[in-house]
């Protein structure tokens, strides 16, 4: 197939295409119409039946908890699929013991980025234990808060080095927080089972709206998913760190 | 406006052709990304977008692409 037909099978497919965009965007409802009936019962039951004026998390950690349950370990499988293949992949290297030599020297790290880094690595830390703690009131969760605290990590990196990271968040504490989360979540679950009499059931009392404790398990779900998704992320940069940078540094030399 | 700014970052993604430009310029359009979502009332997943389409993703691929570099040379 030569250049000339590839265009001009390219423009009747990319016609085609187009005309049937236009006409799907036309029949589009307008922005911000909406006339679903479960939006609006959610967002009228959220506050009065959970205490929780975040609507989105009450969804995910309360009304659709189960699909959440899902979506977390999906996370899990692909840390769990990092963690095998990138182990096979240590084993082989162990076998050039040129490589993995400790005390090399690594590139500085400038100036600017150390003092920016290392102011930023508290409030980026604080943040993420805030929009943690917060899900069932302001936008955020478990899994923002999650990957905001896995941040926090990679910025000890970029200011210090690699083996300053692994000081901060060693594997042992990364793997614990992974596992501790992902198990705690699924507690949560058994809990309203045994106590609520079905799965995810809400089974502590919901207080009220606007407290930091308050909204029966949510808060608490999303500490679990906090855990579990900063380990998530924090163990897969670390594993990723490892691949590249402690051999890289033999071209430093 | 931030519609506009997508749709230049969007294409920009798709026109850089070496994979650390594109990595970088995927981080700038995760940013203008979230910032659409934000703008659009939607603050959850702005959050999100903005950790893992502007930080998580292009480090996960600069690493990579670091990686695979380290085996080119050493192969030569």
């Amino acid at each position: 197939m030569n250049a000339r037909l590839r265009l001009r099978v390219f423009a009747v497919a990319g016609t085609a295409l187009f005309a049937a965009l236009v006409w799907g965007f036309v029949g589009l409802p307008d922005f911000g119409s909406f006339d679903g009936a479960y939006g609006q019962l959610l967002n009228r039951l959220s506050v009065p039946d959970r205490a929780s004026t975040d609507v989105v998390t009450t969804v995910n950690f309360d009304f659709r908890e189960f699909d959440t349950l899902g979506e977390e370990f999906i996370l899990f499988a692909a840390v769990v699929g990092v963690a095998s293949l990138l182990r096979t992949l240590r084993g082989e290297h162990v076998a050039t013991p040129d490589d993995d030599v400790p005390g090399r020297r690594v590139p500085e790290t400038s100036l600017v980025v150390g003092v920016t880094g290392t102011l930023l690595v508290a409030p980026t830390v604080l943040i993420g234990i805030y929009v943690v703690l917060h899900g069932h009131q302001t936008p955020g969760g478990g899994f923002q808060g999650g990957v905001i605290l896995a941040t926090g990590l990679l910025l000890t990196y970029l200011t210090a080095d690699y083996m300053t990271m692994r000081r901060v968040g060693p594997t042992a504490l990364i793997e614990a927080a992974e596992g501790a989360g992902a198990a705690g979540f699924v507690l949560i679950a058994i809990g309203g089972l045994l106590f609520a009499g079905s799965f995810f059931e809400n089974f502590l009392p919901i207080e009220t709206a606007g407290q930091l404790i308050s909204a029966g398990t949510i808060p608490l779900g999303n500490l679990a998913v906090g855990l579990a998704v900063t380990g998530g992320f924090a163990f897969m940069l670390s594993e990723f760190l490892q691949q590249t940078l402690i051999k890289r540094r033999r071209e430093v030399r | 406006m931030v519609l506009f700014l997508v749709a230049v970052c969007g294409t920009c993604v798709v026109l850089a052709r070496d994979p650390l430009r594109q990595a970088l310029m995927a981080s700038l359009y995760g940013l203008v990304l979230g910032l659409l979502f934000f703008v659009f009332q939607a603050p959850d997943v702005a959050l999100s977008q903005t950790v893992v389409g502007a930080v998580a993703l292009p480090l996960m691929i600069l690493l990579a692409l670091a990686r695979v570099r380290w085996e080119e040379e050493r192969r030569k």
